[in-house]
């Protein structure tokens, strides 16, 4: 934990205090502590977890294990559109398994990576709960219903400008 | 709510917003206004009506018209025709794929008929986001029952005679654990409202919570007062939003209204709710896990006995129930036990939700009687099979439970014979599947999950489900024996017997169910390096069929990794070699030139 990759900023560092604050520095509110960090920063790398142990005074360990443990945490930088994949059963019977795929060959990058440029990153999610739609896929907010593998390009395209 | 001449109710559940629902609610608001109806129509987005599949839905009530597939667009010719001139646009309206003919209103569709709504009788009813529209359909009348004319023993009492059994799962007796939490003495108590729902493919909490936020809170306080429990908590995944907000926007109007805080009612009872959130872990719901993880822990199940209980959030007694279960509380009390009795099994009482998901018609949501059969919810209220295709198999109870066939379906659904038939309830997910589904696939599909969402605590959970996965991808690659398939059978054995909470008890279940119902489907890999479903990749390849090949090249073009040669009007081939088996050629081929053999 000592190679310090990511300095965090001075701003930062106050942020993360105000919001441990916010929960009056208890131990127990690890999770909700960790959620409004994550919504703040987009990720919890070890820097980010170091701070929110010292102002919990727990084990920087201790974070690392919850963070790990839960899968909304995620300790990488997610695309400027990240792109979930729904493998829920209703549409992995469905067909969501042909679409990752697809997602996977066209981006060229595994599940839970983002792509060079920094515009994409794929992750499965289980069941949003909108399987009369299934297969579901979200880019960001938006969702998109019955998707088909010709579907998978259509949607980039929709990104194809944006940065 | 009598002076408006006509309510539209539009679905605000998370599915039809997916599909533009949110805009078309604001269409028809905007349609209202324009053509001056304001004080004649009312525009209501509600919970969820069930019927996923046909989303955006809008009822018009007091006639009960029923329009499907409704996009925004087409709020103009609703307000239109409808409000203004009295006549159903009859493009919209549900066609019977079975009768063959439109079907005007809810009530003589065949996805409601057979449908009982205790837990989802405000779904798809009321705002969700108005209390006073709750208060309307008598909501907190129960509460205040309790709270002013019977004593916690009565209450438990009531529970108890009434057989409601824990919806979540287990089907634990609700006024049992209710009684054995109040006779645990405690400086605090907790309750604790179970809604993270982790099952892929099931969203009844989700929907409860979205459509009637406020019987959960009525039952919550009517749980605490039985209890002795003045503080509630609600643990709830973060994946759920909008159940999020809704059910944050109930709180502070129960509040607001002294239906939740201190004295509630002039009853000196106080209990007040707060809202904690899981980050994604599906052993939350197992309810040790789920108190670990409340109190900032990774989310561990431990051994029970102590149970909540006796020792659960903090170290005291806790009652961990499930949405559902919460839901059908408020009704109970004011109807009484003996009616809600009166209803379903001898041991099974009351109705159950199940999400109806998978090669089916009608995906939806639906809430029926105990003891009806497999049969009519999937043929009667599910319409029947996608694409004429042929039923195969049946998965209840998410990744704990087992695949059943057509020989189970006159089954007569209930905690008990989802057991006795190597399946369970579960929280209620329902995925049908037909003839193109692979067993062996299914069930490594499970094992994936399970694999992925083990907490790693004992290990037969941790390394066994590991195990149980490698032996079903050797097997679905066709490089087993069938010495393996005992390994398998024994292995999933082992890890029942000594797993420490549900989720290893349980996670051999879709394992051992398709091998005793689909056996000659696993021999198939095993025997003959075939998957008869055409599933399995390395067992399939994908042939052109020279009699039926036009050579249009519709098959070369889509081929993402040209591995089609041919030229205009001749006979395609494909390289085996390079092919990637992706099925965009089987898709692509007008001329059913493609086959998987």
């Amino acid at each position: 934990m000592t190679s310090v990759k990511l300095k965090l900023k001075d701003s930062d560092v106050q942020k993360l205090k105000e919001i441990a604050l916010s929960f009056n520095n208890e131990a127990g509110e690890l999770i909700n502590v960790l959620h409004k960090a994550q919504e703040h920063f987009g990720y919890l790398p070890a820097e980010i977890q170091e701070v929110v142990a010292e102002e919990l005074n727990i084990p920087v360990a201790k974070v690392y294990g919850v963070v790990t443990f839960y899968s909304f945490f995620t300790m990488l930088p997610r695309g400027r559109y990240p792109i979930s994949i729904c493998t829920g059963t209703a549409c992995y019977v469905r067909g969501a398994e042909k679409v990752l795929d697809e997602f996977k060959r066209i981006l060229k990058v595994p599940v839970g990576e983002t792509t060079a440029d920094g515009k994409f990153s794929i992750t499965c999610l289980r069941c949003v709960g909108a399987c009369g739609l299934a297969p579901v896929v979200m880019v960001g907010d938006k969702t998109y219903g019955r998707v088909t593998t010709d579907g998978v390009k259509e949607i980039l395209k929709e990104y194809e400008n944006e940065e | 709510m009598a002076k408006y001449k006509m309510h539209m109710l539009v679905c605000g559940g998370t599915g039809c917003h997916a599909s533009e629902g949110q805009m078309l609610f604001e269409n028809l608001k905007k349609e209202v206004q324009d053509n001056n109806l304001e004080n004649d129509v009312q525009v209501i987005a509600t919970g969820c009506f069930g019927f996923c599949e046909k989303g955006p839905i809008v009822k018009v009530i007091p006639d009960n018209t029923f329009y499907v597939s409704v996009e925004p667009k087409d709020a103009k010719e609703i307000v239109a025709e409808h409000a203004l001139k009295g006549r159903a646009v009859k493009r919209l309206l549900y066609f019977d794929p079975v009768r063959k003919e439109q079907i005007p209103d809810s009530k003589h569709m065949g996805f409601y008929k057979k449908q009982l709504r205790i837990a989802l009788r405000n779904c798809g009813m009321i705002d969700p986001e108005n209390i006073n529209e709750y208060l309307a359909a008598d909501g907190y009348e129960a509460m205040g029952k309790v709270l002013l004319e019977m004593t916690p023993e009565e209450a438990i009492k009531e529970v108890m005679d009434s057989g409601l059994r824990g919806r979540g799962g287990g089907g634990f007796p609700t006024g049992l654990k209710w009684q054995i939490a109040s006779k645990n003495h405690a400086d605090q108590k907790y309750v604790v409202c179970n809604a993270d729902e982790g099952d892929p493919g099931a969203f009844m909490d989700r929907s409860i919570l979205e459509g009637d936020p406020h019987t959960v809170l009525e039952a919550m306080v009517i749980n605490g007062y039985a209890i002795g429990a003045t503080k509630g908590l609600i643990y709830i995944r973060a994946e759920y939003p909008l159940a999020i907000h809704r059910l944050k926007i109930a709180i502070d109007q129960a509040r607001e209204y002294g239906l939740l805080g201190t004295d509630i009612l002039g009853s000196g009872f106080d209990f007040d709710v707060e809202i904690r959130y899981g980050a994604g872990a599906f052993v939350c719901g197992e309810e040790t896990a789920l108190i670990h993880s409340m109190e900032g822990e990774r989310g561990e199940p431990t051994f029970k006995p102590p149970f909540p209980a006796q020792s659960g959030y903090l170290g005291k007694p806790t009652n961990v129930n499930n949405v559902e279960t919460y839901a059908n509380i408020p009704v109970i009390i004011t109807k009484g036990a003996k009616w809600f009795s009166s209803i379903g099994t001898e041991k099974s009482k009351g109705t159950k939700v199940f999400a109806l998901a998978g090669k089916i018609n009608n995906v939806g949501l639906i809430e029926v009687p105990m003891g009806i059969t497999l049969r009519e919810v999937i043929f009667e209220i599910g319409g029947g099979i996608q694409g004429g295709k042929k039923f195969k198999a049946v998965q209840t109870g998410g990744p704990s439970g087992g695949c059943l066939t057509e020989k189970h379906l006159d089954t007569p659904i209930d905690f008990d014979n989802l057991l006795s038939v190597g399946s369970m309830m579960g929280s209620g997910g329902m995925i049908v599947m037909d003839e193109d589904d692979c067993m062996v696939a299914v069930a490594k599909f499970y094992l994936e999950f399970t694999v992925e969402e083990s907490c790693g605590k004992c290990s037969p959970c941790r390394i066994g489900n590991k195990r149980l996965h490698e032996q079903l991808d050797i097997i679905s690659k066709g490089n087993a024996t069938e010495k393996d398939l005992d390994n398998l059978r024994n292995l999933s054995n082992v890890i029942k017997d000594t797993s420490l909470c549900g989720l290893g008890q349980t996670s051999p279940n879709p394992v051992l169910s398709t091998m005793d119902n689909f056996w000659d489907e696993y021999l198939a890999h095993v025997n003959e390096k075939r998957c008869p479903s055409g599933v399995c990749k390395d067992l399939i390849r994908y042939e052109v069929i020279a009699e039926n090949c036009v050579g249009c090249t519709a098959c070369a073009r889509n081929c993402p990794v040209n591995c089609i040669s041919g030229e205009r009007k001749q006979l395609h081939v494909i390289d085996q070699a390079l092919c990637i088996k992706c099925n965009a050629c089987l898709e692509k081929c007008k001329f059913n030139a493609i086959a998987v053999i």
